[in-house]
């Protein structure tokens, strides 16, 4: 079998055995079982960073078959220098966020960790997938886990915020799916990426197509004026569904931009930039302002990654190869840090059972290790350089600044706001003397937290001292994109 | 004409005909209260002429029979043999629930099935008029009988009233085009009815007056909005075993009927009939999608939501002809078959769950019952919930690309009203995913009601299992099905 087949349906196996053998009586073998399989997969993502030529932009590792004869829909997957990343960081952060589950959930622990397995091999498969209908069928698959996730796990209005979730994605995506449909017609009857792409459209269709594509992934990244499914679903979902929503799920919005946006409609895309810069530039300062608010940890830390995501969509549409690179590289870096910023939450959460900034306060004098780990990932969030944080917004505000000085300044107003609200949370959550009985009563981490923050940690360190890897991958496909977006489509 | 009687076409009708004469005489010697025996003899008979049709399908032949009445096309076959299946696992999920309710003193449930069957089978191979309307007689006047199989229950009795009195009000309607397409035209023949229509020498306000009636007619059997009134009263008053067995196969019938009517009668007139089916898939997608929402009764949400899933299936009606030109008609007619058999598929698993469910004095039709199903019976709810998010259209089930070709066949015909045609039907699917959507989170999200676990024969069980199983397999590798489909309906246009 092919590597990026096994990467996708390594976990899927293993999800679906979960669901289909596991019961609550055997609670610990099916918890070391879904750790195994997250494991394995994991490990057989790691071959395709080893393997990977760095010089080649096109796709690697590409595997074809026919799938769907009558409609021409082919099971076509392969990574490049884009996409390579995510793919790891989706098989890595489930690795994690089932270790973050492990004593939390005590009830159908099978279904909880057979719906992550599941939604893990599903999101692989969206960044993989190189034909339109096999990418539509991965990217609005994963709402069926994560709709469970939320629902069955969630906080006490739960079932508002996966409906929420569910009905407000769909929408974009229903809106997508007519525009693939056209796409299937206006190519006589192809549903492969590639062909999309080189295909000449008029002004009118790539607008069209630019906006209904907008629709799907602008909800997923999400873009102000969208965004306000992300707070309620966030401080409703389990501590491992904000992760993997944060970490992963955003991104499959902000990689469709660059998929099927930029190259398929890349007239449009330039024409209505300055839309998407506006929005971004938005998110990034009103957003970022509204954090600062929040009394909430995880509003706060889902309102941060609103303003985080509108820098990656600022990269995007500058069109520069350092925007692009750069808005790729926070992406990644986003992945980790809003993963492991959800993650100390929750350690917080299981223990005192509240969000509110208000309950604590001084936590460091009784979780001293647990504050250490907290305050590397507030660090990282608010773009410290030697974080992962810093990489991909200095590249990202340095493209910007080329592109126009006041762009720039207003993006880079947004370090300011996203150390206001961080170190201010930091402040009131960890710092300072002990403020009530709750705090006093607090446990350091356990070994099993312990592995969970430092393996976040060792990549947020990693990806801010030595992001040579993670730029180098990308290189050439991002040249060749934007060689591609720089040419018009429109035919003469 | 007369002479030209090819036997070969009606062996199955003949068979499943003789074997429903036999086994309503065993059937009075049979004591045992499940009547285990009709039971046995029944699904015998009906996996014969499963097997029978399917065998007749895979010739891939197209035979005419009895003077031009009758035809035995691929696409008439593989729809018989699919009938037959539905009505199996009918009468598989609904016989526990009608031994519980006193249903099976006499051996009507299963009986009156058979003739119901017969009645699609003669609806489906019709290449007559009357014909056609003997099978759409037969197969009604079965389930007006089958609604009223619980005398002594108000709702029941109520129901098949109502049903009774709008069925033949539909068949009025029907019977009242025909006999106008039969003035019009002079035949009653099919064949010629085509060809005198494509002759343009008959008056068209004569033609599109008996078209009008006959479109109301079908829009009446497939329960399409605005003649969707009987809908959800008979849903809901019906017993769930004989609901499942008006929901499922004969809708594939009334499909037949249509494509027989419409395309293989009338398809030079399409200009007119499609318009009309326009307005009925648009009024279907937004009366049933909206007044499912406000729905408590499941089985009525249910109704509601059929006639919604009835307006994706004219969208692949309407979309055949596009300026007189028919390139597109297999895409589009095969497609709205695929939506219409992924439908009955699901379908059968949706009413399947609800009937196991039920138990005695208990009906298991609010969509309250089903609270936490997932902590009683993980098998249950996962097949209800696969079944619920394909009928929403969520990919990789089978519902999904149900909706995908019936949604490119539209946006094929490459006119901005299409266009938003689709746009609108997509818009509506977001509506229909809300109230599925509730269903699951009565399901899964919400405790459950009663501690009791959910119990159901072995074997009844195993069916379910492959029910929901295939709702995802042909999701997952739909191309098989589809192009079944497709070179059925090739095969029924090329003659």
């Amino acid at each position: 079998m092919e590597m990026l087949s096994l990467a996708i349906w390594t976990p899927i196996v293993f999800g679906v055995l979960l669901l289909a053998l596991g019961r609550d009586e055997h609670a610990i073998a099916v918890r070391w079982f879904a750790l195994t399989g997250a494991i394995i997969s994991f490990v057989l993502t790691l071959p395709l960073y080893a393997q990977f030529d760095t010089a080649i932009a096109g796709m690697q590792f590409a595997e074809n078959l026919p799938w769907i004869d009558r409609f021409n829909v082919n099971y076509h997957l392969g990574v490049d220098g884009i996409s390579l990343w995510f793919v790891l960081l989706t098989s890595f952060i489930t690795v994690v966020v089932i270790i973050a589950g492990w004593e939390v959930i005590t009830e159908r622990v099978n279904q909880y960790m057979g719906a992550f397995l599941v939604l893990s091999g599903l999101m692989v498969g969206v960044f993989c997938a190189l034909d339109g209908m096999l990418f539509y069928v991965f990217f609005e698959a994963t709402l069926i886990p994560m709709y469970l996730i939320i629902g069955v796990w969630g906080g006490p209005s739960k079932i508002y915020a996966a409906f929420k979730f569910f009905l407000y994605t769909l929408l974009g995506s229903l809106l997508m799916l007519v525009a693939l449909i056209y796409l299937y017609i206006a190519s006589d009857g192809s549903f492969d990426l590639a062909t999309w792409q080189q295909m000449p459209l008029a002004a009118t269709p790539q607008t069209l197509l630019f906006f209904a594509f907008f629709a799907a992934f602008a909800v997923k990244v999400p873009m102000w004026p969208v965004h306000t499914w992300l707070p309620d679903v966030h401080v409703e979902a389990p501590t491992g569904g904000s992760a993997v929503l944060a970490a992963i799920m955003l991104k499959l919005g902000a990689y469709g931009f660059l998929r099927f946006s930029l190259p398929i409609a890349p007239d449009a895309s330039h024409e209505w930039a300055w839309l998407m810069l506006a929005l971004s530039l938005i998110a990034v300062v009103y957003v970022g302002l509204v954090a600062i608010v929040q009394q909430d940890m995880k509003k706060l830390v889902a309102y941060s990654s609103v303003a985080h995501m509108g820098f990656v969509t600022i990269g995007f549409f500058i069109f520069s190869e350092l925007g692009v690179s750069g808005g790729i590289v926070q992406m990644i870096a986003h992945g980790f840090v809003s993963a492991a910023m959800f993650l100390c939450i929750g350690v917080l959460y299981d223990r005192v059972h509240s969000r509110e900034i208000a309950s604590y306060g001084g936590v460091v004098n009784t979780m001293p290790k647990f504050a250490a780990f907290a305050l590397l990932f507030a660090m990282a969030n608010c773009g410290l350089p030697g974080t992962a944080g810093f990489v991909g917004e200095w590249m990202v505000i340095l493209a910007a600044v080329k592109f126009n000085f006041w762009l720039g300044m207003l993006a880079a107003s947004a370090l300011v706001f996203g150390a206001a609200y961080t170190l201010w949370m930091v402040k009131r959550v960890y710092l300072g003397p002990v403020l009530n009985d709750d705090v006093k009563k607090l446990s350091d981490i356990n070994a099993r937290e312990f592995l969970m923050l430092s393996l976040l940690a060792a990549a947020v360190l990693w990806m801010g001292i030595y992001p040579k890897p993670f730029t180098d991958v990308m290189n050439a496909s991002v040249t060749q994109l934007l060689q591609h977006v720089a040419l018009s489509k429109i035919p003469l | 004409m007369m002479n030209n009687v090819n036997w070969m076409t009606a062996y199955p009708e003949i068979f499943l005909l003789v074997m429903a004469c036999l086994i309503t005489l065993v059937d009075l010697w049979v004591k045992s209260p499940k009547r285990d025996l009709t039971y046995g003899l029944t699904m015998l008979t009906l996996g014969v002429v499963a097997v029978m049709q399917a065998v007749y399908a895979s010739t891939g032949d197209t035979v005419y029979g009895f003077g031009h009445m009758v035809v035995s096309d691929a696409m008439g076959n593989w729809l018989k043999c699919f009938a037959t299946l539905s009505v199996m696992t009918t009468l598989v999920y609904g016989r526990p629930y009608a031994a519980d309710r006193k249903m099976l003193h006499g051996g009507e449930l299963f009986i009156l099935s058979m003739f119901s069957l017969l009645g699609m089978f003669v609806m489906i191979s019709g290449n007559n008029f009357l014909v056609l309307y003997l099978g759409l007689e037969l197969l009604t006047l079965s389930g007006y009988a089958l609604v009223a199989l619980r005398r002594d229950n108000s709702n029941a009795t109520e129901a098949a009233m109502k049903y009774f009195v709008l069925g033949a009000l539909a068949s009025g309607f029907l019977l009242y085009g025909l006999s106008m397409m039969y003035g019009a035209t002079g035949s009653l023949d099919l064949t010629a009815v085509f060809q005198a229509t494509a002759s343009g020498h008959i008056k068209h306000q004569v033609l599109v007056l008996g078209v009008v009636f006959v479109v109301c007619g079908i829009a009446f059997k497939l329960g399409a909005a605005p003649f969707h009134m009987w809908v959800p009263d008979v849903y809901q008053g019906a017993p769930t075993a004989v609901t499942l067995m008006i929901a499922g196969a004969p809708k594939l019938a009334a499909f037949a009927l249509m494509m027989r009517l419409l395309v293989d009668g009338m398809l030079p007139m399409a200009i007119d009939w499609q318009q009309m089916l326009l307005v009925l898939a648009v009024l279907s997608l937004l009366i049933g999608n909206l007044s499912a929402i406000a729905q408590t009764n499941l089985k009525r949400m249910l109704a509601f939501s059929t006639i919604a899933q009835m307006g994706f299936v004219l969208i692949g009606m309407l979309a055949g002809v596009n300026n007189g030109n028919t390139l597109s008609a297999a895409n589009a007619y095969s497609s709205a078959m695929f939506y219409m058999i992924s439908y009955v598929l699901t379908t059968l698993g949706v009413f399947g769950v609800i009937l196991l469910l039920a138990r005695e004095g208990f009906e298991s039709e609010e969509i309250s019952d089903l609270a936490g199903l997932n902590q009683r019976s993980p098998l249950f709810a996962g097949v209800m919930a696969v079944c619920l998010f394909s009928l929403a259209g969520v990919p990789p089930l089978v519902g999904f690309f149900a909706k995908l070709s019936v949604l490119q066949a539209l946006i094929a015909s490459e006119q901005i009203s299409s266009l938003l045609m689709a746009v609108f039907a997509v818009m509506m699917s977001l509506v229909g995913a809300f109230y599925y959507l509730r269903i699951i989170k009565v399901m899964y999200f919400d405790p459950p009601l009663t501690a009791s676990t959910v119990s159901a024969e072995n074997h009844v069980k195993v069916v379910l299992a492959i029910n929901g199983g295939l709702v995802l397999v042909l999701g997952l590798l739909p191309g098989g099905l589809m192009s079944l489909c497709a070179v059925a309906v090739v095969q029924a246009l090329g003659t």
